[in-house]
């Protein structure tokens, strides 16, 4: 008796509970902010990749005021680690969450399983489901503009490239910059030096100096630190910056750089699960979306080339030009592309060959 | 090849290895002193970004300097108080005073980032400019010819000093050490901090000087590095410093093969600066009864004062 009397109570109180959470659940619509998170692979001071992440969700911040409130996590560590601190931030109540990167991939949409009214956002991947979408922007295209105007700025021909894993998104970027300096200068090539690190000013800056040793004068890297730039700047050569504006680390060799701009991005897709519209979908915006930019021009890049440079960006951004299309020849000089072709997107995400005028096999 | 290019990655080798040969030394000198401190990498980057902070306000390379070596040398006091007052596991402490530095220089280099420091070219004047030899030997920044000058004064301490004997019988036997009347605690604090300054100049050669900017997590592992090449070296200055030397000639390697295009894996190439560093020297210590010798019995034990 007692016992059916204690469950009677313990249900009414569930139940007025639940009433409550529903009241304020209503109330919670009008006048809560989305809680957005963000998780980070490297520190944010580190002036590379997860700096650009940050100043986006900054830009949100601003643009949304306080319709939004912002968390992000910081160093995180891929795999596991990544789990538990994507599980957390879903718990905290947050409704969208940027997992920014590749290697967030799997833990990202087995954590968005068990919270399905969640949104996941995963920068750089390839799988995506009902709540998880993937983004990512076409950095090929500042590649090939930042290689024209490489191509245009060097007196040796030679270019210099520090690069990081030979996975298709660097190859893919080392084959655009290739392009693009070749496309205004026939005799450019462009020497590449992998450091097998994402994150190594010392080692990045020593690859460096060690292609200007040979003959290189524009530098240029798919790294995430300013090492490079501050050897071109010791060595008295030009230097093209990733990721962000990197010219105060460099501020004779800075030529400009190809910068990240996700800012537009977040917000959209956060105003999106305000509004109520978001879908889970793949988002590789380019120059046409401001997904991406080029740094401002220092002063010494000469006002001709930049009108070339701006020329074949507007083309670009109209859909007019397209970096690989061809004829394309790969290293040996057979022809990969033909003529009145351009590569479509699954081709250029999986590429794996170098392009004719890039020094050097590619390593297996 | 031509001696130009000899040249210049001989002058590379020497840059890379000198951060690496200030902290080995100063973490050999630790060791010896019976104590293991696994925290370089933090007091490497409490250095980097203090000497950058200090320096970026002060405009002065030699007050960045000072400040790295008071930073690196204050986080390694924090050390010696844990273990040496505590009783705390070297092991332990060590490992948690990375993680400290490793967040702690984050932290307070949060407004750093993105800010420079005008590089500085020093060069000896007349030497610099013989040919080859000039470009190898003598236009380095002052902190290599200054880390050179430690090592040697290092192997003379051990080598033929009184005070050098009375590190090593510490770290041998702090019991009898004890026993002879000496301070234990006394010389295996001034051990430490002389390790923590070391590898606070290292953080400051590598902020102020390598790469004159503050990145987070800048140091790059190679605080791990040199607690390895002191125990490959089997505790001996003089293959300390060839090891970091060493390190830092394959290191370049690595590089310059590839931008001479061979066609090797550069994850393969990646990994001769370790691959090469360990053979070499375990080759030079491979008898094991020598290692025995030089390694210091005490190292990483705690020490309780009998009183």
């Amino acid at each position: 008796m007692l016992a059916i009397r204690k469950y009677c109570l313990f249900k009414v109180l569930i139940i007025s509970l639940l009433g409550l959470g529903c009241a304020t659940g209503a109330l919670a619509k009008n006048h809560d902010p989305l809680k957005v998170a963000f998780v980070y692979v490297g520190p944010t001071g580190d002036a590379g990749w997860t700096y650009a992440h940050d100043n986006a969700r900054l830009y949100m911040e601003k643009k949304l005021g306080k319709k939004v409130k912002t968390t992000y996590v910081e160093s995180v560590a891929e795999g596991a680690d990544a789990e538990r601190v994507i599980t957390e931030l879903a718990r905290a109540g947050n409704k969208l969450i940027f997992t920014t990167s590749f290697g967030y991939m799997n833990p990202t949409l087995k954590v968005a399983k068990s919270f399905p009214d969640v949104k996941f956002e995963h920068a750089s991947g390839y799988k995506r489901s009902k709540n998880v979408g993937t983004y990512f922007d076409r950095v090929y295209q500042g590649r090939y503009l930042t290689g024209m105007l490489a191509g245009m700025m060097t007196k040796s021909h030679l270019l210099g490239y520090v690069a990081s894993f030979p996975i298709p998104e660097v190859i893919r970027g080392i084959n655009a910059f290739t392009l693009g300096a070749r496309a205004v200068n026939p005799k450019a090539e462009v020497k590449v030096v992998w450091v097998s690190s994402w994150y190594d000013p010392g080692k990045e800056s020593k690859a460096a100096e060690t292609m200007i040793n040979m003959g290189v004068d524009v530098v240029t890297q798919h790294t995430d630190s300013p090492g490079p730039i501050n050897a071109a700047e010791k060595k008295g050569v030009y230097a093209i910056g990733y990721h962000s504006d990197m010219s105060v680390y460099g501020p004779k060799a800075h030529l400009t750089a190809t910068a990240h701009n996700w800012g537009p991005l977040y917000t959209a897709k956060a105003q999106a699960v305000l509004d109520g519209t978001w879908t889970s979908e793949d988002v590789w915006g380019g120059l046409s979306d401001n997904a991406l930019n080029l740094a401002p021009y220092s002063k010494t890049v000469p006002k001709h080339v930049r009108a070339v440079v701006d020329h074949a960006k507007s083309l670009i951004a109209n859909g007019k030009l397209h970096p690989f299309a061809g004829p394309l020849k790969d290293q040996s000089g057979k022809v990969q592309v033909v003529a009145g072709k351009a590569m479509s997107d699954g081709e250029m995400l999986g590429m794996k060959w170098y392009v004719e005028g890039v020094q050097g096999k590619l390593p297996k | 090849m031509d001696m130009d290019l000899i040249a210049n990655i001989l002058f590379a080798t020497i840059r890379m290895g000198t951060p690496l040969l200030i902290v080995a030394i100063g973490e050999l000198v630790c060791e010896k002193s019976g104590v293991l401190n696994l925290g370089q990498e933090g007091m490497m980057l409490m250095g980097a970004v203090v000497g950058f902070m200090i320096a970026f306000h002060t405009d002065s390379l030699t007050m960045g300097f000072i400040a790295a070596i008071v930073a690196g040398a204050l986080m390694s006091l924090l050390f010696a108080v844990v273990t040496m007052q505590f009783y705390a596991n070297q092991v332990a402490t060590g490992l948690a005073l990375t993680i400290l530095g490793v967040g702690l220089s984050g932290f307070i280099g949060r407004g750093y980032v993105g800010e420079a420091l005008s590089s500085v070219d020093f060069q000896i004047p007349l030497l610099s400019s013989i040919p080859f030899f000039g470009k190898v030997l003598f236009s380095h920044d002052l902190l290599v010819y200054i880390s050179i000058g430690l090592a040697i004064a290092v192997y003379w301490f051990f080598k033929s000093t009184r005070a050098g004997l009375i590190v090593k019988a510490v770290g041998e036997s702090p019991e009898s050490a004890q026993s002879l009347g000496l301070s234990v605690l006394k010389v295996r604090y001034l051990a430490i901090i002389f390790g923590g300054s070391m590898a606070g100049l290292a953080g400051g050669y590598l902020s102020l000087i390598d790469t004159p900017l503050w990145a987070e997590n800048m140091t790059a592992g190679r605080g791990w590095i040199a607690l390895a090449l002191v125990v490959f070296a089997s505790w001996r200055v003089e293959r300390a410093v060839l090891g970091a030397y060493l390190f830092g000639f394959m290191s370049i390697m690595h590089l310059v093969l590839q931008s001479f295009g061979l066609s090797v894996s550069s994850n393969l190439l990646a990994t001769l600066p370790y691959v090469a560093t360990v053979v070499v020297l375990v080759l030079l210590s491979r008898n094991q009864q020598r290692i025995k010798l030089f390694a210091p019995m005490s190292l990483g034990k705690s020490f309780h004062s009998a009183h």
